[in-house]
């Protein structure tokens, strides 16, 4: 066995639990996991089928953890994981799962597929077989601070322009402060809206917030390329801004895998709960909005329908809340065909968008987007994740569509009630 | 050996050997599962997850829409089946008395036309599936060995048993001895191959369940 095979062997046995072999021995092979894959609907190929796609995990787990496979290894007769396997599947692991979690949703024997895939990741990092595109990213955020180069230069610039503009004060590394805002490197860079909105609709809650400095990135490429080690690193830079600012509340910001980086992975990469809680921004604005400290006026005329991101809705839990929020301001609102807990993924999610083989992949995954769309007709479309919001955008103009993008937080800001008190 | 020997040989001794191995292979495999465990979670939980898990054991056993409408054969086929194996072998009076002998408690059955008719649309079914499996461009990617031979290891009891019932193919005591037969080697089989999941998908179906249900969502 090659040094990197074996470094993947041993992360796959890490990984493998009672869940996973509970798992792999119900699966009956019936294919339906790949009737909830958009990778698979939209090209047609079976090996695209969810469930292929962890059978290096699979042969971990039946020749390691099973009387019949450690007997046929004995002899030499289980199939083994291989250097050429793990490069063949990388696509497989990678390019062609959004980890958007469908196929968990509808699996009739219960198996979490995706959730082995998060865990299958982790022994094809530690093999080398990880795309270019998100090493590089997870490099840049271990080095630099964000998976897109950004640096605290271009944050400060950004607070720059929004404070000369609207006069308010961007609070920054404020102890004490009751939220900890984090932005993701989309946002910065192409929806500095998100901040000025965060910026009003704060102020006129009367809630106290603050950036830090060191720790205003939200999102996690370990998680995406299935590094624990840097997905630790870069949860721990946040848990120690957040307790050195002793805020209550950390904000995952709109975007999706951040939030299940911060809110559920986030505790057991660092092997310990929380002193603070994190929470989803539009959790965040749906408890103002019930504590009366979130007024809205107007209302969207447009025809309106939203996409749910997949790590905020059926992999977050947060579904609700966008509804309730989007009834604030919306008058006509129409919801696609499967929403919520059963969307279907804009196709670059996952770390996806990240991986430059899979260009055209995610394009042909948004046709399934695209035919919702098709059915509704919306005049805009609405959604609550930057890199969900980037796919869409990209998709749509690649399809000859012509539907405006916005999110949903920056939507609430531009209705925001003129407040009648002053900050609080 | 004559039919009733033969009779006598599979109703007897290689009987108790495959209720052995089918309940020593069983508690193997449950074994080298929870053995595993699980790590402790330390998020948040938006709600407990117990509850979640119990009710998704029992809510996968109906399709999400889309799945009914993408893959209406699967599932439909896959339902028969299962529904008229389980009637077939739960409440036919004979396997009730054999239940009694081995569990020492029995239950009341249905009156055998109703049997006959559950077993035929179980075999139907299961011929469904077959077909499926060959022609579904997906399932046929994924099946091999592993796949087919459950198949016929749960095939070869319904077969064997409807022609007990019906008296066909071979005189009584050997036909019968045959099902028996068939049955035993589907029990020594059943811990080592997928029939497994008839037990392992409502431990699958419970993780799952618990763990979306603690994030608050109801799968």
């Amino acid at each position: 066995m090659s040094a990197n095979v074996e470094r993947a062997v041993n992360a796959f046995k890490e990984q493998i639990d009672a869940s996973t072999a509970a798992f792999f021995s119900s699966c009956v092979h019936c294919g339906l996991c790949a009737e909830a894959c958009l990778f698979y609907l939209e090209t047609g190929d079976p090996k695209y089928t969810p469930i292929h796609k962890l059978e290096p995990l699979r042969r971990v787990w039946w020749s390691s953890y099973t009387l019949f496979g450690r007997l046929a290894s004995l002899i030499g007769l289980a199939p083994k994981v291989t250097d050429d396997l793990l490069k063949d599947w990388k696509e497989l692991v990678y390019d062609s799962c959004s980890m958007c979690g469908r196929c968990s949703m509808v699996c009739p024997v219960g198996n979490d597929i995706t959730g082995m895939i998060r865990k299958e990741r982790e022994g094809m990092i530690a093999a080398g077989h990880a795309p270019d595109g998100l090493k590089g990213a997870s490099s840049r955020a271990i080095k630099i601070g964000s998976p897109m180069g950004v640096t605290l230069k271009a944050v400060k610039a950004q607070i720059g322009h929004l404070e000369a503009d609207t006069g308010m004060t961007i609070p920054v590394n404020v102890e004490g402060a009751e939220y900890l805002v984090l932005m993701s490197s989309m946002e910065i860079m192409n929806y500095p809206e998100y901040l000025e909105a965060i910026a009003r609709i704060f102020e006129a809650a009367g809630a106290s917030w603050t950036i830090a400095s060191d720790a205003f990135e939200a999102t996690n490429s370990g998680i995406q390329i299935g590094a624990s080690d840097i997905a630790r690193e870069l949860v721990m830079r946040i848990v120690a801004a957040a307790e050195r600012l002793k805020v209550k509340t950390v904000i995952s910001p709109e975007c999706g895998h951040a939030y299940t980086a911060l809110r559920w992975e986030g505790p057991n990469l660092i092997g310990r709960p929380f002193p603070f809680k994190a929470r989803h921004i539009l959790e965040v604005l749906d408890e103002f909005r019930a504590d009366g400290r979130l007024q809205t006026e107007g209302f969207e005329e447009d025809r309106l329908t939203f996409h749910d991101p997949c790590q905020i809705v059926r992999r977050g839990g947060v579904i609700d809340e966008p509804r309730r929020l989007i009834d604030m301001v919306a008058k006509d609102f129409v919801e696609m065909d499967d929403n919520g807990r059963y969307n279907w993924c804009c196709g670059a999610g996952g770390g996806v968008s990240a991986i430059e083989e899979a260009h055209d992949l995610k394009l042909t995954a948004f046709l399934k987007k695209k035919k919702q769309l098709d059915a509704v007709k919306p005049e805009k479309l609405m959604t609550a994740c930057a890199n969900c919001r980037i796919q869409l955008e990209e998709g749509m103009e690649e399809t000859g569509m012509d539907i405006p993008v916005i999110g949903l937080t920056e939507t609430l800001a531009e209705h925001l009630k003129t407040p009648e008190t002053a900050k609080g | 050996m004559t039919a009733v020997d033969f009779l006598a040989f599979t109703r007897g001794p290689l009987f108790d050997v495959a209720l052995i191995i089918f309940i020593a292979g069983l508690a193997i495999r449950f074994v080298e599962i929870l053995v595993l465990g699980r790590r402790r979670d330390f998020s948040e939980p938006r709600r407990g997850g117990f509850g979640s898990g119990l009710r998704t054991m029992f809510s996968r056993t109906l399709p999400e829409t889309g799945t009914m409408k993408r893959a209406p054969t699967t599932v439909v086929a896959g339902w028969v089946f299962h529904i008229g194996f389980l009637v077939t072998l739960l409440l036919f009076v004979p396997h009730i008395e054999m239940f009694q002998a081995v569990l020492g408690f029995g239950w009341p059955g249905l009156p055998t036309p109703i049997i006959d008719f559950a077993g035929i649309l179980a075999m139907v079914a299961m011929v469904v599936v077959l077909i499926n499996r060959l022609r579904n461009p997906v399932m046929r990617f994924l099946s091999g060995f592993g796949d087919y031979l459950p198949w016929l290891l749960t095939f070869l009891p319904l077969i064997t048993g409807w022609l007990v019932f019906h008296r066909l193919l071979l005189p009584y005591p050997a036909m019968l001895g045959l099902h028996i037969l068939s049955v035993e080697l589907l029990m020594i089989l059943f811990p080592f191959t997928k029939l497994m999941h008839t037990f392992t998908a409502f431990l699958a179906r419970y993780y799952t369940g618990a763990a979306f249900g603690r994030k608050g969502v109801q799968s």
